[in-house]
């Protein structure tokens, strides 16, 4: 897993509640066995009209708009636990995620493959949203250590909350796996001592 | 031992050790997996020299990517033959029971388990699928995971967990008739909203959970990711212990009697606490519809789509063609689909049978009937309900998840409305640009006869069903 400490960078914003992980990668891309190329497909429905042509209404199609950062409406990830979205995302080029509201599993995963969910007050998300929307080239600074997301024209800032173990993983770039295999013998004289 | 919740007797069973202000290493009973979800973590496994630690405790099945026609010829689709292909080498390799399609006990992963005693009350189990709730209509504690997740669980039969928070949701009364258990449930979250549940683990609580069956608790609890829950529970009970009883992973005579002791034990003490607790009266309850874009938005039949500002649900009813105000009724509907871990057991085949019976389907309407699995389509056969179906000129195919998630070719044609019993009305979910509208097995079957959406209220009582 890539560590992550801090990041500046632009934004799209996608001011949409919500956004289930069946737009984030439709089912029907989720034939692969392995994790490569899932970017490609990300938003695939949202992107694409029917026909296969570009919709270029749709923000991540706006040439204004670019950057590792997206900025999502309340809600981000409802929906499967395929973690196939997170690879979309991060197959794409983002790092981060804001929102005012993330669907549990959909946050699990995007941590355990180093994007950043990162929850903002709904009252900063609007302000994110319409400052970007104002001037597209706008600059965000989020810094994992000090738990603080930034808008670096205006300097208005925001703390944000993340699990103190998750946090340390990030920035290590160290998964699960490794701490758990570090307790085999635990779980061994657990299942013992419960007759598992 | 008092003031526990079920779910707390079950979540601290199974703690293994807790890191300090951190997550919890919770230990996990049974992991089931699918061709969808693992591939990806049995690579992991294998590129980091790391075996899979209990294999015993795995079970794996086919069904998201399955066709439901033809099961026993080789797969058209390149890619779906390769998935499927993969599940079994890795199953081999790995010492893992697959169910693998045309098995006598393949089916949809939430409905092959519990008929196979695999799921039991007091149990952590977990799988690469957001349904996994469905198993907690046992009293089992049992979420969906990632595939990072599926990974961790392979390597050492844990997870590094938070403590959810606790909620109750108490429903008491009788429910009228033809209300099932799908329209509870879609009743609650409309009510609820689709992420009240996040961070949150459910309880389902009142007489109308204790006089369910186990195939609509498993309903009910089903759809709790739905409003955002990880996971529902529903306390075991007699009702319980006769439906786990003499099936093949079940335990047996006096070990039987000694786990029945063990989960008597769980229910909710009295007096425990729980950090958010809603209460409804089974008699508001109607039978429900949806008509926008996440399972949230539902209304009783006989109601209107409401009328709110809001730029996502201006978007939903876009995307729907439907207009706020409006009513549902009359709506002509193309396709009609009965099946998905939310609707697929026999006893959603025999409420729609029941209905259907003598009727004949509208000319308009193409009906799939799934059943969730090979043992449901053996029952459907064995009780004659094909008959009364293909009478009716319903199409019985074959069992897997079909058009809940349309990976298949099972697809709801781009601007189709589709009557669905299934858990998801995402844009898209059914196929491209279809429209889902999601209902129980009896609504599904009447809007399938009449062509269109009929409000099932207006002759319930001289129907012939509980
Ligand atoms: S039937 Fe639908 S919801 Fe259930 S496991 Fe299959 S795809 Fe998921």
């Amino acid at each position: 897993m890539e560590k992550f400490t801090t990041l500046t960078s632009r934004a799209i914003p996608l001011d949409i509640a919500n956004v289930d992980t069946d737009q984030i990668i439709p089912a029907r891309f989720l034939k692969a066995t392995d994790k490569k190329g899932f970017g490609d497909n990300v938003f695939r429905d949202w992107r694409y009209n029917k026909e296969g042509s570009e919709n270029v209404e749709f923000t991540l199609n706006q040439p204004k708009y670019a950057g590792n950062i997206l900025v999502a409406g309340d809600n981000f990830g409802c929906g499967s636990s395929r973690e196939h979205a997170a690879w979309a995302l991060v197959g794409y080029g983002f790092k981060v995620i804001v929102s005012s509201f993330f669907a549990d599993i959909f946050k699990g995963n995007a941590l355990n493959n180093g994007l950043l969910p990162l929850q903002v007050s709904e009252d900063f998300l609007q302000h994110l949203i319409s400052e970007i929307k104002a001037d597209p080239k706008v600059k965000l600074r989020v810094d994992l250590r000090n738990q603080k997301i930034r808008i670096n024209s205006s300097k208005r800032f925001e703390s944000f909350e993340i699990d103190a173990y998750k946090k340390t993983c990030m920035i290590n770039g160290y998964d699960d796996i490794d701490y758990l295999l570090s307790k085999k013998e635990m779980i061994t004289a657990f299942e013992n001592a419960t007759s598992r | 031992m008092s003031n526990k919740t079920l779910f707390d007797k079950v979540w601290d069973a199974h703690v293994v050790d807790t890191i300090k202000k951190g997550p919890q290493v919770l230990y996990i009973d049974k992991h089931l997996i699918h061709e969808v979800t693992s591939p990806q973590a049995f690579n992991e496994l294998e590129a980091r020299g790391i075996p899979v630690f209990r294999p015993n405790q795995i079970v794996a099945t086919a069904d998201h990517n399955t066709p439901t026609q033809n099961q026993d010829q080789p797969i058209k689709d390149d890619l779906s033959r390769k998935q499927l292909e993969q599940l079994s080498t890795n199953c081999e390799k790995n010492n893992i029971t697959l169910y693998q399609l045309g098995h006598k006990y393949n089916g949809i992963v939430h409905v092959m388990a519990p008929e196979l005693g695999f799921t039991q009350p007091g149990m952590t189990m977990v799988c690469g699928d957001s349904h996994t709730s469905t198993h907690g209509a046992f009293g089992a504690i049992a979420f969906g995971i990632g595939t990072s997740q599926v990974a961790q669980v392979f390597a050492s039969q844990c997870l590094l967990l938070t403590k959810p928070k606790s909620l109750r949701v108490n429903v008491n009364g009788r429910l009228k008739k033809g209300v099932l258990p799908k329209d509870v449930i879609l009743y609650i979250i409309s009510k609820l909203g689709t992420n009240s549940g996040t961070g949150y683990f459910c309880e389902y609580a009142g007489d109308v959970f204790q006089n369910m069956s186990m195939e609509g608790r498993m309903t009910v609890c089903n759809m709790s990711i739905e409003m955002g829950a990880r996971g529902g529970m529903i306390a075991p009970d007699q009702t319980t212990f006769n439906y786990v009883k003499g099936r093949a992973y079940a335990p047996k005579g006096k070990d039987f009697e000694k786990k029945v002791a063990y989960w008597k034990t769980l229910p909710t003490d009295k007096g425990a606490t729980f950090d958010k607790e809603y209460t409804f009266d089974a008699e508001d309850i109607e039978p429900m519809i949806t008509y926008g874009t996440n399972p949230g938005m539902g209304i009783k039949i006989s109601e209107n789509i409401p009328t709110i500002k809001d730029s996502s649900f201006i978007k939903s009813l876009e995307y729907m063609n439907f207009e706020a105000g409006e009513s549902l009724i009359n709506t002509q509907i193309n396709y009609v689909f009965i099946g998905s871990c939310t609707n697929s057991r026999i006893e959603d085949f025999r409420v729609a049978a029941q209905y259907v019976k003598g009727k004949q389907k509208a000319d308009n309407v193409t009906a799939w009937l799934v059943p969730g699995s090979k043992q449901v389509e053996a029952q459907i056969i064995a009780e004659g309900l094909k008959t009364i179906f293909e009478r009716a000129g319903f199409e019985l195919r074959q069992p897997g998840c079909s058009a809940c998630l349309a990976m298949n070719d099972d697809k709801i044609p781009q601007g189709e409305y589709c009557v669905s019993t299934s858990n998801r009305n995402f844009e898209g979910r059914q196929g491209q640009g279809s429209r889902t509208i999601l209902a129980s097995p009896l609504v599904a079957a009447a809007t399938a006869i009449a062509g269109k959406i009929v409000d099932v209220t207006e002759n319930i009582e001289t129907l012939e069903f509980a």
